[in-house]
This record gives C-alpha cells, sequence and structure tokens, in this order.
C-alpha cells in the first residue's frame, strides 16, 4: 500500500511546532512505516513536490516569499492543514499588525535598535518584503482543518496524524481545540 | 415564595419564583454558557452569550436576566444558538489582541473556555487589531486592555462588592473602554482601595496580579466567592 505523501512547511513561525512534531519521538518511526515525508525543513529538499497527500503549514504568512509559497503548497496538496497558532490566528507573529504597517517594525528592529551599521535589509530577489500585515493562513489559502496550540502538543499532532492515516479529516474535541 | 414549573430542553425544571433561567437552569444541571455573568454581581447582560429561546415568541432572551413563569418552555441548544454563540465569541476574539500563547491566563481563561464550549478552531472574522494600553501604574495590579472584553465584571464587583466604583466604561462601540476614576492611571486612581475584588472577577488576563508569567495567573476565584457568600448568606465558610 503506497504510504502517506506527507509535507511539513514553516512560515513565519518560530518552528516550536516542529519542535513538537519530533517530540513524537519513537512513535516517528512507526509514522515512516504509513507515511512518507516528501517535503520538510528538516531535510534538504529544494523545491515543494506535486501530489503531496496532507501538509502541516506552520507560522504566518508575514512576508512576500510566505504569501507565494503557501499559494503554491496549496495547489499541489490534497489536504492543507493549519499547524499551530500562529497559522490559525496570526498569534504572535501578528502582534505588529497593531502598528498597521511594515515599516515601523522594520525602523525599530534595524534602526533604532542596532548597534552598528543600522540599515534595512534590502535586496531585490533575495530578502523577501515584509506584507503590512502578517496573516493566519486561511485568509490567503482555503484549509482543510485547524490545529490549536502554542504549540500543539505531540499527542494532538499524533491524533491529527493518526486520523489522516486513516484516510480522514481530523475531527478533535473539546481541549484538542484550545488556544496557546 | 412560590415555586415555578417550567421546561428547560423538555425537562421539567422547579424554581422559586424571584429566579431567572439562568439560576434554574444551573440548579438543574443544564449549562448555559455565560461570560458578563458571575453568581453575586447583578446582571449585565452584554456578552449575550446567555441568549435562549422562548416559545411563544421570536425574540431571544437573555437567561442571566429572564425571570421564570409558569409553564415557560425553554431551549438552550439549538442549532441557531450554538451558530450566534459561536460568533460572538469570535467578534470578541476579532475585537481585541488575544494572543493566548503569551498570556498570563492562559489556561484559566473564560474567553478560552468559550472558545472550547462553541468549538472555535479559527476566526472567519478580520480581526481589528486596535491599538490598546497596558497600564503597569498600580503597584500591585495591571490591566492589559488588549485582553479586556468589557464584560464589566470588574466594574460591578468594585461597585457593589467594594463600594468604591473605581471602574467604569467610556466611549462607545469599538471606541468603548475601562477606565479608573476620571480616565486616570489606575496608580493614580485615589478611589481604588487595592482590594483586588476586580482582579478576582475579570474572566481573562485583562486585570492581573503583578508578578505572574505565562500561564501562572491565579484569579483565586474562591476568595470572591467567599467574600459574596458572608455579605449576602451571613456565611463565612473558611
Amino acid at each position: 500500500m503506497a504510504r502517506l505523501r506527507l509535507a511539513t512547511v514553516w512560515l513565519g513561525g518560530c518552528s516550536g511546532c516542529h519542535m513538537s512534531f519530533l517530540d513524537l519521538d519513537e512513535w516517528l518511526i512507526d509514522l515512516a512505516r504509513f507515511a512518507e515525508v516528501v517535503y520538510t525543513p528538516f531535510m534538504d529538499a529544494k523545491d515543494y513536490p506535486e501530489e503531496v497527500d496532507a501538509v502541516l503549514v506552520e507560522g504566518a504568512v508575514a512576508n512576500e516569499e510566505h504569501f507565494y509559497f503557501v499559494q503554491q503548497v496549496r495547489q499541489r496538496s490534497k489536504i492543507l492543514i493549519s499547524f499551530g497558532d500562529c497559522a490559525v490566528t496570526g498569534n504572535v507573529t501578528a502582534m505588529r499588525n497593531v502598528l498597521a504597517s511594515a515599516l515601523p517594525v522594520l525602523q525599530r528592529s534595524y534602526l533604532e535598535l542596532a548597534d552598528t551599521a543600522p540599515q534595512i535589509p534590502c535586496e531585490e530577489g533575495i530578502v523577501p518584503r515584509l506584507l503590512e500585515q502578517a496573516l493566519p493562513v486561511h485568509k490567503v489559502v482555503p484549509v482543510d482543518y485547524f490545529m490549536l496550540g502554542c504549540p500543539p502538543p505531540a499527542d494532538r499532532i499524533r491524533r491529527t496524524l493518526e486520523a489522516l492515516l486513516d484516510g480522514k479529516i481530523p475531527d478533535l474535541h473539546g481541549s484538542d481545540m484550545k488556544f496557546g | 415564595m412560590t415555586v415555578k414549573t417550567l421546561t428547560i430542553n423538555g425537562q421539567l425544571v422547579s424554581a422559586r419564583e424571584d429566579e431567572t433561567i439562568l439560576q434554574a437552569a444551573r440548579s438543574a444541571g443544564i449549562v448555559i454558557p455565560t461570560l458578563c455573568y458571575l453568581e453575586g454581581l447583578s446582571a449585565h447582560g452584554g456578552c449575550r452569550i446567555c441568549l435562549v429561546e422562548v416559545n411563544g415568541t421570536n425574540r431571544l432572551q437573555p437567561a442571566c436576566f429572564l425571570k421564570v413563569s409558569e409553564g415557560m418552555v425553554i431551549q438552550t441548544d439549538t442549532p441557531r444558538l450554538r451558530e450566534y454563540r459561536r460568533m460572538i465569541v469570535e467578534l470578541l476574539f476579532a475585537e481585541g489582541n488575544h494572543v493566548c500563547s503569551i498570556c498570563v491566563a492562559n489556561g484559566r481563561c473564560e474567553l478560552q473556555d468559550a472558545a472550547v464550549a462553541v468549538g472555535l478552531d479559527h476566526q472567519r472574522l478580520d480581526y481589528l487589531y486596535p491599538k490598546r494600553e497596558v497600564d503597569l501604574s498600580h503597584d500591585r495590579f495591571g490591566i492589559d486592555h488588549n485582553r479586556c472584553i468589557l464584560c464589566t465584571r470588574c466594574v460591578r464587583a468594585c461597585d457593589e462588592l467594594e463600594g468604591a466604583h473605581t471602574w467604569d466604561v467610556a466611549g462607545r462601540g469599538t471606541d468603548a473602554r475601562l477606565v479608573a476614576d476620571m480616565n486616570q492611571p489606575w496608580g493614580e486612581a485615589k478611589t481604588c482601595t487595592s482590594c483586588g475584588k476586580c482582579f478576582m472577577a475579570c474572566p481573562t488576563g485583562a486585570i492581573f496580579a503583578k508578578g505572574a508569567t505565562v500561564a501562572e495567573l491565579d484569579h483565586e476565584r474562591g476568595r470572591l466567592e467567599f467574600l459574596i457568600n458572608a455579605r449576602e448568606k451571613k456565611q463565612w465558610r473558611v
């Protein structure tokens, strides 16, 4: 039986959700029997592959690269899961949105707080431009399922993956639906 | 005091004639979600999450205010009510800046509990991202207006239990906000007695005691219940 083509992606996140994923510990060995991880920041894949069965997307859409990449991910994946509070609500990544635009954030970070050579990073084609507002993933692409948590605890990730391996959309309840 | 019999969710419930639907339901073990209601404080009817369907009228009524009457038929858990409750919680999350992951009340927050109860898994509305202040001028407590849902439990606790009425609401609509005394920093509000009842009454992490970090806040609501019991029933359970 073909293994589930699983991918994980991080956008404007802290990678904490991925660390929680790794907290699955030895269950990852069982997972490998049923799922093939075709793309993840943990490995050296350059391009997001076609025909991904399920992808976990961590992080808010915070810059232009995320904005275009997540659309490519959506196009090439059957099931897209917003993975963690940043992807679901914006969370800490979106706290800068109260400043209404990207410039005050860049000025504060790279000019006011710089120790030496204050300069807003700018290299066309290399440094992606910050979006004016950091967005939850579902504001950019349709999302099939939302995994809450900051980070989602490993057992919540496992229950979600087990549902996917069974060919179902996950359906968690109760305290599994708690933010934070 | 006569007893009234009514039906809630198909179940026969009896209640004293001066009780509200909310009180009658709770005595019968029926859960109606609340946010701005706190036992012992006057009802406010602001959050609208306790709305129930009453046979004979199309208008939904807040259970915290509606007095029981003989033969009343109430539904508390219909698809319409569930949708409205979810909308109310979504509106509350969109109105302020609620970042659960870094909040002192994470895990002990009634807004979070309400989100779990209505099955909120994502926000369908656009977040407002309002610019709101944090006031740390008081020496024992702080208030983070980003987390305030304007339930006014603090206003009522301070007015009705402490008698100081330090807190009140200024402004309207999305501009509405908690103010201490004459819109002063809390630390300069002369009427404040530092009793902490507003902190005990606050459902979220908006009013917090200094010294607690993420997810550590304990509102000590048991102390508020104790005070209310003492005043109303003259019982001092220790």
